[in-house]
């Protein structure tokens, strides 16, 4: 299912098309513009890293992208289905059946273990793969009983991750995943990061604003200003633990 | 320190929902506080008041008949300062277009040369200039429209007499004005007469005679010896036994209400006030804990630990503000309406309410206590933080797994219901503390709607099942057993049972009580007495039974022996033994057989009066029969004087149910909505990611609110037994040997007061919930915890 990085995508259906997607929002008294007139495909199997300073508008596209915001201008459709303009269930019922998401503080539950915090995706997914299995991927097939404040920062952050593939998700969204974490345990991280890339094929889109981790990266989209400065594709797809930073 | 006071107000303004739910506690609890301390204050002051401008005497006495100038050996007494004799009795009375029995007690006015004792306050007219003219009492009067110059007709010993009315009074004698021996006033069927001295003695055979003695005493005098002195003195004059104002009917009674002002002061104050400190803990506890970083930076940059400190207790202090004020005019709205109640009740000629300094003072000593307690801790940790450690985030919360769960029982729980438990069950105090303040909501809840409940049981046992007849008439003086046959031969009069009362001291060691000997006829049915159990009792072939709170009074228990002195006939004392306890909740009583009262006081088979049941349809004619008759000096229709006090008691039944539920509702909504509010507080971002998770609004809901039912269905059954307990410790501290209030809540009074509590729940989830659907999902998932 694994996809070759190089291939030309033109005859490919994307997973997601983006079209002049731009994103006003106000800050008290200013007008901040965090994407003007963004053009994008991201396809299936992919795993896309977004680069970019912090303002650069990275987030604000992932957020669109993932159904938690809405763009003030353009268009973006998901497998031909237009996000833009589509109501709040619906939303909700397109995180909950293609989107999984990874964030920087993890958001766990702390009142629910490991296994929990899991399978509370997999009873709202449709065809979801045991919580165990999920965690197992990740490398916590021991640690399924713990609760988070029983966990390392990593190891809270590869507990998401499953939450996140649990549902086998088509899409995976990553907003600065190992910001919180040291080299060491992020890497342990990106590692379940790219396994899950290549074993499931989900589109993998990871936010950061670490240039080392864009050479784990299919493509690189570098984002200035709320603009692409430009998108790079990597010859061959560096393995994580070959990355340090 | 501008700025800090910026962010003083936008922190208020930031916590408005729960200030508001804390000042609604709040207010309730100062409010009742206000109402009942400005009310006791008000009584205890009018009364004091009243009592010296107007003369209320300090001894009282009654004997049969005797000689005036007796009078100059009473007033020899040591430490009696003035003494006034009068003559007063009952008497029957016909009201143009009023055909139910009236009685009335009759009380003659001082003479020009008496010290004029227990003065009349005029509110119209003037006092008698002849002999036809008496003053009537006010409520009488506006019970049925008498004015100055309107006639009535008594029947003074015998004979029918024309009076006229010359003014409505009001006496000190007669704040609370109630027949002897009832406990419920009724206006339209007991009035209060006054007329001069001569006549009156004409009338009752009291000529150059007295049967009543007022006192008032010296700075040094002991009461009680002046007491003993009288009763030797009047004893031969057929004297019933002196005593203070104590044991005067009216006193009594005003006594009673202002005990029961203090134990609900007391109750309610203290349950409105922990609920309001508990929430100001929780609701402080949590911003300090989100300030955690402001409180750090305040310090780094050079505010003291006092100005931090300060900083918070201002925030307190105005939280205190927004109860208290609000509180004091609700407490003086309410109190003033409550004191319009009291004016219907007990007849001052004024009644001065007023807000005193010391109230407001109490008001906020109170409320300052409240807060310091619930938000000691908070302001000590915002005191205390030291500026380094604030600047790091606080350790994540450590769960557990729940009890439920290490039960095994942790397979039935969906992810959700683990959510809740655990969530719970992480801090247990807290959760503790939530159920306790629902469950007081449900409890007070509960107390409101015993009341009626209460009353409804009262006269239930005591007119439905204890006491049958539909008349029950009193002879003026112990009369031969003709007199029954005679009334058993009115047209209408179905049965007859004639009883004997007689006045006695009933004594054990120093313990003693002044009641009347009830004597029953044997198999009585019109008049029962009930056991514990509120069965009908059989009377003992000899000896008495008491009621169970006079024997807790005298602390005697069946088999022990009690001293019977008699204050009529030969005046015998003698050891009766007491073969048993029955259950009242009106009054209090000794009662024997008739034949054993007739023979303790050595006499024949004499009566005092008798019991009536009617055919249908004869109370009429057979009340204008017995009105036409000399000896008979009281005719009481039960079943109308519990309807007239069903109507009287209706209106403030209703407004005290609907002032507590409201208050409970308050308690409940504070509590619940700020559960839901810091819940939400310290679990936005859990509930949001569920929502970018793909959880739906409704899903997310649910956990919510799962949360706060939970919360509320843990405290419907301690709530239901607070209220028990509550109710309890009211039905205590008004029970008296005036009445005992049962313990009686029906089984709606608590499905109702759960139903409230739930709805209560239900309004804060609604109130919750646009913040809720709301939640920020990205600005939350950048959020550090």
């Amino acid at each position: 299912m694994s996809a070759a990085p190089n291939v030309s995508r033109t005859d490919a259906v994307p997973v997601f098309r983006a079209i002049g997607l731009t994103k006003v929002y106000r800050m008290g008294e200013i007008e901040v513009h965090a994407l003007r007139g963004v053009d994008l495909e991201l396809f299936a199997g992919e795993f896309v890293v977004l680069l970019g300073a912090s303002g650069s508008g990275k987030s604000t596209l992932l957020n669109i992208l993932g159904g938690l915001d809405a763009p003030t201008a353009g268009r973006v459709e998901c497998r031909g289905h237009p996000l833009t303009g589509a109501s709040d269930d619906e939303l909700t019922r397109f995180r909950r059946e293609h989107v999984g998401f990874v964030f920087q503080y993890y958001n766990l539950i702390p009142s629910l273990t490991a296994r929990e915090n899991v399978a509370l995706v997999t009873e709202i997914a449709r065809e979801p793969m045991a919580p165990e299995r999920a965690l197992d991927l990740v490398g916590l097939g021991d640690r399924l009983d713990h609760f988070p404040a029983q966990l390392s920062g990593g190891e809270q952050q590869r507990v998401a991750i499953a939450r996140a593939i649990a549902k086998r998700p088509e899409v995976l969204l990553c907003d600065e995943p190992t910001g919180a974490l040291d080299s060491t345990t992020g890497i342990l991280v990106l590692q379940a990061l790219e396994r899950i890339n290549r074993e499931t094929g989900a589109l993998t889109v990871v936010i950061t604003h670490n240039e080392v981790i864009a050479r784990m990266a299919d493509r690189v989209i570098r984002l200035s200003d709320g603009r692409i400065a430009g998108i790079e594709h990597n010859a061959a797809r560096a393995a994580p633990e070959a990355l340090r930073w | 320190m501008k700025a800090l006071h910026h962010k003083l107000w936008r922190d208020l303004w930031q916590l408005r929902g729960q200030v508001i739910a804390i000042a609604l506690v709040m207010i309730g609890g100062i409010g009742t506080m206000t109402m009942a301390q400005s009310n006791y204050a008000a009584l205890a002051g009018s009364r004091a008041l009243y009592y010296a401008e107007y003369r209320f005497a300090e001894v009282f006495a009654r004997a049969k008949r005797a000689p005036l100038p007796l009078m100059e050996t009473v007033r020899a007494i040591r430490g009696v300062r003035e003494a006034e004799a009068r003559v007063t009795g009952f008497v029957t009375l016909e009201i143009g277009g009023y055909d139910e029995p009236v009685t009335w007690q009759i009380v003659s006015l001082p003479g020009p040369d008496d010290p004029g004792l227990n003065r009349l306050f005029l509110r119209e007219g003037a006092l008698p200039s002849s002999d036809g003219e008496v003053v009537i009492g006010e409520a009488f009067a506006e019970a049925h429209g008498l004015r100055p110059g309107d006639a009535l007709v008594a029947i003074l010993n015998g004979r029918r007499q024309l009076l006229s009315i010359s003014g409505i009074g009001l006496s000190p004698e007669f704040v609370y004005q109630i027949r002897p021996g009832d406990v419920f006033p009724d206006f339209e069927r007991f009035g209060v007469l006054w007329m001069r001295h001569e006549p009156l003695a004409m009338a009752f055979d009291m000529d150059g005679a007295f049967n009543d003695l007022s006192l008032t005493l010296t700075r040094q005098a002991r009461e009680d010896d002046v007491i003993d002195a009288l009763d030797s003195l009047l004893t031969s004059y057929g004297g019933v036994g002196a005593h203070g104002r104590d044991l005067q009917l009216s006193h009594r009674f005003l006594d009673e209400e202002l005990g029961q002002l203090q134990v609900m002061t007391r109750l309610f104050t203290a349950i409105f006030l922990g609920v309001a400190a508990f929430l100001m803990n929780v609701v402080i506890g949590r911003l300090v804990t989100t300030q955690r970083e402001q409180i750090a930076v305040l310090k780094a940059f050079g505010y003291s630990r006092f100005e931090v400190g300060l900083h918070y207790a201002q925030l307190v202090l105005l939280m205190v503000g927004f109860g208290v004020l609000p509180g004091l005019a609700l407490g003086a709205w309410l109190g003033r309406g409550l004191a319009d109640i009291y004016m219907d009740f007990y007849r001052f000629p004024y009644l001065a309410w007023t807000l005193e300094p010391r109230v407001i003072g109490l008001a906020f000593g109170f409320a300052l206590a409240a807060a310091a307690l619930g938000t000691a801790s908070g302001l000590h940790r915002a005191f205390r933080l030291p500026p380094a450690e604030a600047m790091r985030p606080e350790a994540p919360p450590v769960f557990r797994r729940t009890l439920t769960e290490r039960l095994g029982f942790g397979a039935l729980l969906d992810p959700t219901a683990r959510m809740i438990l655990r969530n719970l069950e992480r801090r247990p105090l807290r959760s503790a503390m939530s159920v306790l303040g629902i469950g007081l909501g449900v409890g007070i809840l509960v107390m409101s709607r015993f009341q009626s409940s209460a009353i409804e049981e009262m006269i239930g046992v005591q007119f439905g099942f204890a006491q049958r007849d539909d008349l029950a008439v009193t002879f003026t003086e112990p009369t031969s057993s003709r007199a029954a046959h005679e009334l058993a031969a009115l047209p209408g009069v179905r049965v007859v049972e004639p009883f004997r009362s007689a006045a006695v001291i009933l004594r054990n060691g120093h313990r003693e009580y002044r009641t009347a000997l009830q004597g029953l006829p044997d198999g009585a049915d019109l008049k029962r007495v009930l056991d514990a159990d509120l069965q009908p009792a059989r009377m003992p072939d000899d000896g008495l039974l008491l009621t169970d709170y006079l024997a807790g009074m005298l602390a005697v228990r069946p088999g022990n022996t009690l001293e019977v002195e008699f204050l009529e006939g030969h005046r015998r004392t003698l050891e009766v033994p007491v073969a048993g306890t029955v259950r009242e909740y009106l009054g209090v009583g000794a009662y024997a057989g008739r034949e054993t009262v007739n023979r303790l006081l050595g006499e024949g088979a004499a009566l005092s009066g008798a019991w009536l049941s009617l055919t249908p349809g004869a109370r009429q004619g057979v009340v204008a029969e017995l009105r036409t008759r000399p000896r008979i000096a009281a005719v009481t229709d039960r079943s109308a004087m519990v309807q007239s006090f069903r109507d009287t008691m209706a209106e403030s039944i209703l407004t005290f149910t609907l002032i507590a539920t409201l208050m409970a509702a308050s308690i409940a909504v504070g509590v619940v909505y700020n559960a839901s509010r810091i819940t939400l507080a310290e679990r936005g971002r859990e509930l949001a990611s569920l929502r970018v998770l793909g959880y739906t609004r409704g899903e997310v809901r649910a956990l919510l609110l799962g949360e706060l039912f939970t919360l509320t269905f843990m405290a419907l059954m301690p709530g239901f037994l607070l209220g028990l307990g509550m109710t309890w410790l009211l039905v205590q501290g008004f029970a008296s040997d005036l009445y005992r209030i049962p313990l009686s809540i029906p089984p709606a009074g608590f499905a109702i007061a759960g139903l409230i509590v739930l709805a209560a729940t239900a309004g804060s989830g609604l109130l919750v919930r646009r913040r809720l659907d709301n939640l920020d999902l990205v600005a939350v998932l950048k959020l550090k915890e």
